[in-house]
């Protein structure tokens, strides 16, 4: 299937170890080798910039500009869509902790704009032990998800934290109850539209892997929630909801000081992941298995993405042949097909990707620059 | 290493502590001004000798001008409307008038309350707010779209309980994050005509 959305060309200024680089593209996969410390990894970071958030490696901003630069950096794609090309940029001023975003030369009024013209979902090396490591991860790879789905969500995420913050430091300094109150209730919205756009497109996600059970040759899984609430089950009305969590927080504040954050809340919350057909946690499953979960459920995602927005998302696959055996490779490149999407992915060794043939373009990095192809 | 001698290099420094400016627009400006010495430098040191002397923060509102309380506070045809609008800044206050609202009058805060700043409403000009409340029929709170914003708005509302003053806040035509400042006139004065009440929580 060929793309609707194809990135066609990308350009790199004073980005990590890029100083200028330009790439031109066609409707074809991506795959990027070189040794170690090319700037593979850099490269998928700057595509991952043109989504809500702060990129893959959720790096501040200001790290971003290349060394020994002024501290300006800037990353802008142009993406041919089925309404004609679209001119896309972002980077920071020097000495700037935010971002601007550009949509055909104008400023965007916010990053969110970006998502009316692409999402994009990726898999990292750092998230080989999703499953094994601590729930914070786990929740934030959800929230990724979600965002996807949803654009506004990520900032619905950012804020709550904010406010959170705001709410334990008043706490500790012993702070006007009706200031508490005005935070607790900005806590409370955030967190009754974060639960229930979790909730949503968690729902819909285990549906269309439902779908598709034992068709693809990656394992289904089985999705969930932690509970909310220890002692109750959540008000099906996000209103309600909210309510209910500002009322919690105002009886709980006593408690809350003594334990020196806020017990109660969605980020408290574990997202947990099964092994469908083995009804097995997925943290226990092999390394390779435990891969093999996690591209099954971000292949289903960007399905369902593209099935409720239209928009298949592109997908950056950082050293994706890790851990997978030849046939795994095999079957992942075939999926790929079926996404009529664009996907970027790095490797060290060319060899890996052999059974993508003429379905991708190779392109080799050295010290921040490209090659030609191989 | 300082270019143009120390005088120029500390014009420089000081030029670029200006919001929008950094050190390379700032040099550019300091040379600019240089160039045309006569024709900019030397009225720009004199109006900024007056505007040093003459400057006044209003007793009342918080608004600048050149004499206290200012000339918003005292002119009796505001009077009228009843209206009175709470801003975070003087720079949201002058948007507001350059929009044309209408015969209002302001409070300016002198920022949000932020506690990972240490702002807490005795850094405000709350406490002024509320010795004011009585005498107006309605408090419009013009304030920024942003958490801090937000959280301001609502904890205002709930001192102000009880005062019988009806309190609203600006219609959502006001962007997400967004910072009164930036906002085109046309839209300001939308989304003051389009108001909603606060609702005390
Ligand atoms: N702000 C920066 N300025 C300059 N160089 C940077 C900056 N940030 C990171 N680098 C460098 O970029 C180089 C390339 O990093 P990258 O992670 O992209 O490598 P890679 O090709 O993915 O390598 P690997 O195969 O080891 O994953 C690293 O050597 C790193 O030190
Ligand atoms: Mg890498
Ligand atoms: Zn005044």
């Amino acid at each position: 299937m060929t793309p609707a959305r194809v990135l066609v060309r990308l350009r790199l200024n004073a980005f990590r170890n890029y100083m200028t680089a330009a790439l031109d593209l066609g409707p074809r996969h991506l795959v990027l080798v070189g040794p170690n410390g090319a700037g593979k990894t850099n490269l998928l970071e700057a595509i991952s910039l043109l989504s809500p958030g702060r990129g893959l490696r959720r790096a501040g901003f200001e790290t971003l500009a290349a060394h020994g630069s002024d501290g300006a950096w800037a990353v802008a794609a142009t993406l041919d869509t089925p309404d004609g090309p679209v001119d896309l940029g972002t980077g920071s001023g020097p000495g700037e902790t935010g971002r601007r975003v550009r949509i055909n030369g104008a400023n965007a009024r916010a990053v969110e704009a970006l998502s009316a013209y692409l999402r994009i979902l990726w898999i990292t090396p750092a998230m080989d032990g999703l499953f094994t490591g601590p729930a914070a991860e786990r929740r934030r790879f959800l929230d990724r998800l979600v965002t996807t789905l949803i654009p506004d969500h990520s900032a619905s995420v950012g804020e709550f934290e904010k406010l959170m913050r705001q709410r334990n430091r008043l706490l500790e300094e012993d702070g006007d109850p009706l200031w508490l109150g005005a935070i607790e209730g900005q806590m409370a919205e955030r967190a009754s539209a974060i639960h229930f756009a979790r909730a949503d497109c968690l729902a819909h996600l285990q549906g269309l892997i439902a779908e598709t059970l034992g068709a693809g040759a990656f394992p289904a899984a089985g999705l969930a929630l932690t509970q909310l609430f220890e002692d109750m089950a959540v008000p099906e009305a996000p209103d309600a909801l909210e309510a209910l969590l500002r009322m919690r927080w105002q009886q709980d504040r006593a408690l809350d000081r003594a334990a020196g954050r806020t017990l109660l809340g969605p980020h408290r919350i574990d997202f947990e992941v099964v092994h469908a057909q083995k009804n097995m946690p997925a943290a226990l499953g092999s390394t390779g298995e435990q891969k093999a979960l996690l591209i099954g459920l971000v292949l289903a995602h960007a399905r369902l993405v593209r099935q409720m927005t239209g928009i298949a998302p592109f997908l950056l696959l950082d050293e994706i042949a890790a851990h997978l055996d030849p046939a795994r490779r095999a079957a992942l490149f075939d999926a790929l097909e079926g996404l009529g999407t664009q996907a970027f992915m790095t490797g060290t060794d060319p060899v890996l990707f052999a059974a993508l043939g003429a379905r991708a373009q190779t392109i080799a990095v050295r010290d921040g620059r490209f090659l030609a192809e191989p | 290493m300082a270019n143009g001698g120390p005088e120029i290099e500390q014009l420089i420094q000081l030029l670029a502590r200006l919001p929008g400016l950094g050190p390379r627009s700032a040099r550019r400006a300091v040379l600019h001004l240089i160039k045309r010495k006569d024709a900019l430098m030397v009225p720009l040191s004199a109006a900024l000798d007056r505007a040093v002397a003459a400057v006044r923060v209003c007793e009342t509102c918080g608004n600048v001008d050149t004499v206290s309380p200012c000339h918003i506070c005292t002119d009796p045809r505001r009077e009228q409307s009843g209206l009175l609008i709470v801003v975070e800044d003087v720079a949201d206050l002058w948007a507001l008038e350059r929009a044309g609202v209408g015969a209002v009058r302001y409070h300016v805060l002198g920022g949000v309350l932020s506690p990972l700043d240490g702002i807490g409403p005795e850094d405000l000009t709350i406490e002024q707010l509320l010795g004011r409340a009585a005498g107006f029929s309605e408090i419009v709170l013009a304030v920024n779209a942003t958490v801090e914003g937000q959280t301001t708005a609502h904890y205002i509302t709930d001192r102000l309980a009880g005062s019988g003053v009806r309190i609203t806040r600006l219609a959502h035509g006001v962007p997400v994050g967004g910072e009164l400042d930036y906002l085109d006139e046309g839209t300001l004065s939308q989304a003051l005509r389009a108001r909603t009440a606060m609702d005390p929580g």
